[in-house]
């Protein structure tokens, strides 16, 4: 192509682009925002009167400089219903986590309670801190297995079933404990080192007949739109996460088979070790985020 | 599916004349009727039809509801009230079973 048809092309499409936004504009009339085509969105969160960190320099190492949260690029009505936790309805799996809390289950006859007492207290770092180096197992536990743990060693209870109800809602409430408290992995722990590094690996491996890594989308894309989507960095500060696709909770390792489904591959099992290092690498890649289950998501 | 809990959200106090926002959550299923089970059977309707607020006996706000309204409905209104009372909220299953909620306010 010659400079001045190029030329040409280019100031073509950009007179396009010019009337597309004047009719915008036009059909937006007064007092209607138009959407912006690329994110992040410059707000701040604030729940129950807590700001939130939702924007920070990134760890050393880190591929990107900055860390958003997800929530910076949802429109403005989703964004709004998080802010507000009574009308946040992923709170209905709050309060149900609640309930589960100090239900004594399995023959110790014991509840969560028995042992750590007022979750305010001795969950609050919890869900900002998992997941953790387990010596026993000799790998990293999250929430839902350390859940699981307590309910079969301590309870004498049956574990959860991946995604059950109850696991969600506990799982969100005991998260929920740490809200607005800066996600930190201790990454010196036993081996969690090798785990971040097998996490990693699998964050840039492409993937499925779609050949998409992780990170093709969440580092490389960030703000486009894929579809009608708008691509955030894939952080996962806010899970469980209340999806108003579904209409209901989305664990972290639902999303992530999820993420892989949508490339065409097979999906790992959830909690297989493939997808608890990809936990812990993806979770150090929202160090310094609030915690903000339960986020809500599109 | 868990009781429906019926959830409110309003001010103690207010000023006469003053606008107040009332906020109303009702963890429920809302069955629309329209799905089926595993066996391609259809899982009956069963939703919250109708939600009404009343101050003092007067109506504030009511509607019917209908199958479409999402699981968990969601009541945002606002009202002006000129004196103190209670404030009664009703949800009516399809079931027949009433939800019913009350909240005192101080106006001055």
């Amino acid at each position: 192509m010659s400079d001045r048809r190029g030329r040409r092309l280019a100031e073509r499409c950009h007179v396009k682009r010019l009337s597309w936004a004047i009719a915008l504009a036009a059909a937006a009339g007064p007092g209607m925002v138009v959407l912006a085509a690329d994110g992040p969105v410059d707000d701040q969160l604030v729940i129950d009167g807590r700001e939130m960190i939702t924007r920070t320099m990134a760890p050393a190492g880190h591929p990107l400089p900055e860390v958003l949260s997800g929530w910076l690029f949802r429109e403005a009505e989703t964004r709004a219903t998080e802010a507000d936790s009574f009308a946040n309805p992923g709170m209905l799996a709050v309060e149900r986590g609640e309930e589960l809390w100090n239900t004594v289950d399995g023959s110790a006859g014991k509840s969560c309670t028995s042992c750590h007492g007022n979750a305010a207290d001795s969950m609050k770092t919890v869900g900002a801190n998992y997941p953790k180096w387990d010596a026993a197992a000799a790998k990293p536990v999250n929430v839902e297995l350390q859940i699981n743990k307590c309910r079969v060693a301590q309870m004498g209870a049956e574990a959860y079933g991946f995604d059950a109800p109850d696991q969600l809602a506990l799982t969100a409430y005991v998260k929920h404990q740490a809200l607005g408290t800066p996600m930190h992995l201790d990454l010196a722990a036993g081996d969690m080192q090798s785990w971040w590094d097998k996490g990693k690996a699998v964050y840039y491996t492409r993937m499925g007949q779609l050949n998409l890594a992780c990170a093709s989308c969440h580092e490389a894309s960030t703000g486009k739109y894929i579809r009608a989507d708008h691509l955030s960095q894939g952080q996962v500060n806010g899970f469980p996460t209340y999806r108003f696709n579904t209409g209901g909770m989305v664990s972290l390792h639902n999303r992530f088979r999820g993420c892989i489904r949508d490339t065409r591959a097979e999906m790992p099992k959830a909690f297989s070790d493939e997808l608890l290092a990809l936990e812990v690498y993806v979770t150090w890649r929202g160090t310094g985020l609030s915690v903000e289950t339960p986020a809500v998501r599109q | 599916m868990a009781t429906p809990k019926p959830r409110i959200k309003v001010p103690k106090t207010a000023k006469v004349g003053e606008v107040i926002a009332i906020k109303t959550l009702i963890s429920h299923d809302m069955e629309s009727g329209q799905r089926k089970d595993k066996e391609g059977k259809l899982i009956p309707r069963k939703i919250i039809n109708k939600f009404s607020c009343t101050f003092n006996g007067q109506p504030v706000f009511a509607c019917d509801i209908e199958p479409a309204i999402s699981a968990n409905p969601y009541f945002e209104f606002n009202a002006r009230l000129s004196e103190s009372g209670s404030l009664k909220f009703t949800w009516v299953d399809d079931d027949g079973s009433i939800y019913a909620d009350e909240h005192q306010i101080e106006v001055a």
